[in-house]
């Protein structure tokens, strides 16, 4: 599987670290709404097809990104900047020639 | 002044070693700069932060991720979103870049002490390199001066391409000497030469 990085382009999954389910919404840290507590640690979608995930390039640039990869495929459909845009400088050429 | 040691030294034997009888295909060296420092940009300040690369070093960055360049005393890659490596021959880069690299623009990091440069250059560098890394190292791919951050058997590498068969390593000081045991014996089989 490989995964296109914005900023080093294509790498091998082995140089990317998984950091979970992307649609999780963090409660506020003082909230104590524990229902909210409860599905930000637990639920999860788990579809058969298109997720939201959160991965680290963490063998490479360390950016932390926004990834959709289909569970059923492993079909990476979009890959962005967990923290968005990095301005036009961090852009990998690659993406340009896309 | 203090006398520079290298973690390699045990295990830095200079000279042929390998299948050399057909001839050196790979020649490894250490280039021991005396400065090796890390600058990081705020989100926005990037542009502020490249010119102050000019500033210090002259050098002028390339636009485009993982863009460099060398003159051949000094060398500067971005190696992640609004990161650089610059190195230099000479002591006391660190000092001179915090004297421009205010705190509003960015951080700055010694690791002249922290990271050791490997040299490997040669008609089968590209070839060598290709067995420890999973990145396209052909010159299209990878041009001259331009950087790139990956990983070894999660030993982290930036690699700098300083010519057409060359290309500079920069690894963790602490995992050097395995790192450059195990590029002596990927060379091997096209025969090296340490210098
Ligand atoms: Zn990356």
């Amino acid at each position: 599987m490989l995964i296109t990085c914005p900023y080093c382009g294509p790498r091998d999954v082995i140089e990317f670290t998984y950091q979970g389910d992307g649609n999780r919404e963090r409660p506020d840290p003082a909230s104590q709404n524990f229902e909210a507590w409860n599905a930000y640690v637990y639920d999860r979608l788990n579809p058969a097809g298109d997720h939201n995930e959160i991965w680290q390039h963490s063998g490479g640039c360390r950016a932390h990104l926004k990834v959709v990869r289909n569970t059923l495929t492993h079909e990476i459909s979009s890959v962005a900047f967990a923290r968005g845009d990095h301005g036009s400088a961090a852009r990998h050429k690659a993406e340009d020639k896309a | 002044m203090v006398e520079h040691q290298s973690p390699l030294e045990p295990e830095f034997h200079v000279g042929s070693h390998g299948n050399f009888e057909h001839g050196v295909e790979i020649i490894l060296t250490e280039t021991r700069p005396g400065s090796i420092v890390q600058l990081a940009a705020w989100p926005g300040e990037e542009k502020r932060l490249i010119a102050a690369i000019r500033t210090v070093t002259g050098l002028a960055l390339p636009d485009g991720a993982g863009g460099g360049v060398s003159d051949g005393v000094k060398s500067v890659f971005g190696f992640a979103p609004g990161k650089f490596t610059v190195a230099d021959e000479a002591e006391g880069l660190a000092a001179a870049f915090a004297k421009v690299v205010t705190s509003a623009i960015g951080t700055v990091t010694d690791l002249s002490h922290g990271r050791t440069a490997i040299r490997i250059a040669g008609p089968k560098a590209e070839w060598v390199l290709a067995k420890f890394f999973a990145i396209d190292f052909s010159l299209p791919a990878f041009p001259n001066g331009a950087g790139r951050s990956t990983a070894h058997h999660d030993v982290f590498a930036q690699i700098q391409r300083t010519g057409a068969d060359q290309f500079d390593i920069y690894v963790f000081r602490s995992f050097a000497r395995s790192f450059w045991k195990a590029l002596c014996h990927a060379s091997e089989e096209v025969g090296y030469e340490v210098q």
